[in-house]
């Protein structure tokens, strides 16, 4: 074979590796929506999303205490994990001094690393005995939300950390010019100009949040039903469908299925939302 | 409320700065610290070496799940490869400013924040059901190489990138084809830095378990082949602690999962400064 010969198709070779995961993609898409179809035909689609009874044995295929479950743990995480990403992310790229940030960043990296069953079994052993002190079985939207808080916490403070850092220099220089203090600085203007960013960072901590199925099923207590108070036990979406899929056939399964395609169609909202963000940022950046 | 002054303003802001790296680095060391504490004492070579039992019991060790956890780690990356940095060397080399390559972009950041079950659903239709590789470690592998194929795209695009115009430009003023230029002096020059990102697909799998639960089946037995059910480490942790008492033995595998992630993680960390050290100046 010619060098040229080589060359030539290397190209197209490289293209279809390329084409993968838009193919992957949209067979997951195909197949899951295939799978659920079923379920949408017999129950319906506005039964099954808002219907509040989940007896799958029994006819009951409404999902809406798990849409309602994955958001009350997802909300939860999300109003510890924002403010404290976020001092982390500020920390890291403003106030810290070098040495203190070799150290924070590679404990940041590794708590990306740590598996979600673990954070699952440290939640259950150490979480869920706290929680039931204070009321309940412990197995609580609290403690999905507080383990959640943990596993999204990396997530928002490496986007937004870089976000800030990318901010341009002169900004800094104009603000601390014109008599700002730090802080200031920081609040008034870092901040906003990394705004699109941090947006991005939180958007993608809160898929990373809904679609967490292990460690929630291990820490929720897993009843199906519209929570009243934070102590009370839930279940998510994802952990709806890794409870029940090995047992599951016939409609059941088909039930499970249109949870993940809602799950899926959720996460596609969100990651768009993030794409966009991200992309918008890239933009204002590129024009000041 | 009186309206604070600038400087309290920032005091009390630098506090909660401070406070929240504080937080962050506790919530690490907690689960670290707590892992290995409970389950460092509870490990010997008995139990890395032994059968899990099965059943509802928890006793024995953890044997099959390391054998089950090397040939999905092998299986998976072996699969992955190929397409994981042939994308990457198409999106860094080849790829024009066009809708091909926004389509193509769109499906790799889209495919990395799928959750894992859903992955997991996928592939119990596709692997286990309709290409009837059953619950096994094909079928797991394969789910876990659609999951971590944007990991593996985005970590070898970097490091492909990384490589200076130089390079390139050298190669092809020598008479060398693009395709020479890319295969001979681009990707050995980046390297280390694929390799950081396949290490960090291992590490991935290790901790990997929705989807895996969905394909592998989860049997404790010893697998023979590639067509046999099995269970991850990880896996392993989930049934111990979901569907026995025996906690010791869950806080003793995560101990071990922990430990096999901090080596991870350090090779990574060694790996990249290696790679900066050679493309940016330095070694």
């Amino acid at each position: 074979m010619s060098r040229y010969f080589i060359d030539r198709n290397a190209k197209y070779l490289v293209l279809v590796c390329a084409s993968t995961s838009f193919i992957i993609l949209a067979a997951i898409a195909i197949f899951i929506l295939k799978e659920a179809l079923p379920a949408f035909q017999h129950v319906g689609f506005i039964h099954l999303l808002f219907g509040t009874t989940w007896r799958p044995t029994m006819g009951g295929f409404g999902i809406l205490p798990m849409i309602v479950g994955s958001l009350a743990v997802t909300l939860g995480a999300m109003i510890l994990a924002i403010p404290l990403g976020l001092g982390c992310a500020v920390l890291l790229a403003e106030v810290a001094p070098h040495r203190i940030r070799q150290f924070l960043r590679p404990a940041v990296e590794i708590l990306v690393g740590i598996p979600s069953v673990v954070y699952g079994l440290v939640g259950m052993l150490l979480i869920v005995p706290l929680i039931r002190e204070i009321g309940g079985t412990g197995y609580s939207v609290a403690a999905g939300a507080l383990v959640l808080t943990a596993m999204v916490l990396p997530t928002i403070i490496s986007i937004s950390e870089d976000s800030i850092r990318a901010v341009p220099r002169r900004y800094k220089e104009g603000a601390l010019a014109l008599g700002a203090t730090h802080w200031q600085t920081i609040w008034h203007v870092l901040i906003p100009a990394a705004r699109s960013g941090i947006t991005a960072g939180i958007i993608l901590g809160m898929g990373r949040a809904i679609g967490e199925a292990m460690a929630m099923i291990m820490v929720t207590g897993n009843a199906v039903q519209i929570p009243n108070s934070p102590l009370d036990p839930t279940r998510t979406l994802a952990g709806g469908i890794a409870v029940e899929i090995n047992y599951a056939s016939g409609l059941h399964e088909n039930a499970l299925f249109a949870i993940g395609v809602v799950l899926f169609i959720l996460i596609l909202a969100i990651n768009s939302i993030a794409i966009l963000a991200i992309r918008r940022g890239r933009h204002a950046q590129d024009v000041c | 409320m009186p309206k604070m002054s600038a400087k309290s303003t920032q005091t009390l802001a630098k506090i909660f700065i401070w406070g929240s790296g504080f937080i962050t680095v506790l919530i690490l060391f907690l689960i670290i610290g707590y892992v290995l504490a409970r389950g460092l004492p509870q490990l010997s070579l008995s139990f890395l070496f032994s059968a899990p039992q099965g059943g509802t019991s928890g006793e024995g060790g953890i044997s099959t799940a390391i054998v089950s956890t090397i040939y999905i780690v092998m299986l998976t990356i072996a699969i992955l490869i190929i397409p994981g940095i042939g994308a990457a060397i198409y999106l860094s080399e080849y790829a024009k400013d066009n809708w091909l390559t926004r389509i193509i972009r769109y499906g790799v950041d889209t495919l990395a924040g799928v959750p894992s079950i859903v992955f997991g659903l996928f592939g119990f239709v596709i692997f286990v059901t309709a290409l009837q590789f059953r619950f096994s470690i094909l079928s797991g592998a394969l789910t876990l190489v659609c999951l971590l194929l944007p990991t593996l795209i985005r970590t070898s695009e970097e490091a492909i990138k990384a490589v200076p115009r130089s390079h390139r430009e050298a190669a092809l003023a020598l008479g060398s084809t693009k395709w020479q230029a890319i295969w001979h002096v681009v990707l050995p020059a980046a390297m280390p830095g694929i390799a950081t990102g396949i290490i960090l697909c291992i590490g991935r799998i290790v901790g990997e378990t929705a989807c895996l639960y969905v394909t592998m089946g989860g049997s404790s037995a010893m697998p023979t082949s590639l067509l046999s059910g099995g269970r991850t480490l990880s896996l392993h942790l989930f049934y111990l602690a979901t569907e026995t008492n025996a906690m010791s033995k869950a806080m003793a595998t995560a101990a071990v999962v922990i430990i096999v992630i901090l080596v991870i993680n350090t090779i990574i960390n060694w790996l990249t400064h290696r790679f900066q050290a050679r493309m940016y100046g330095g070694a």
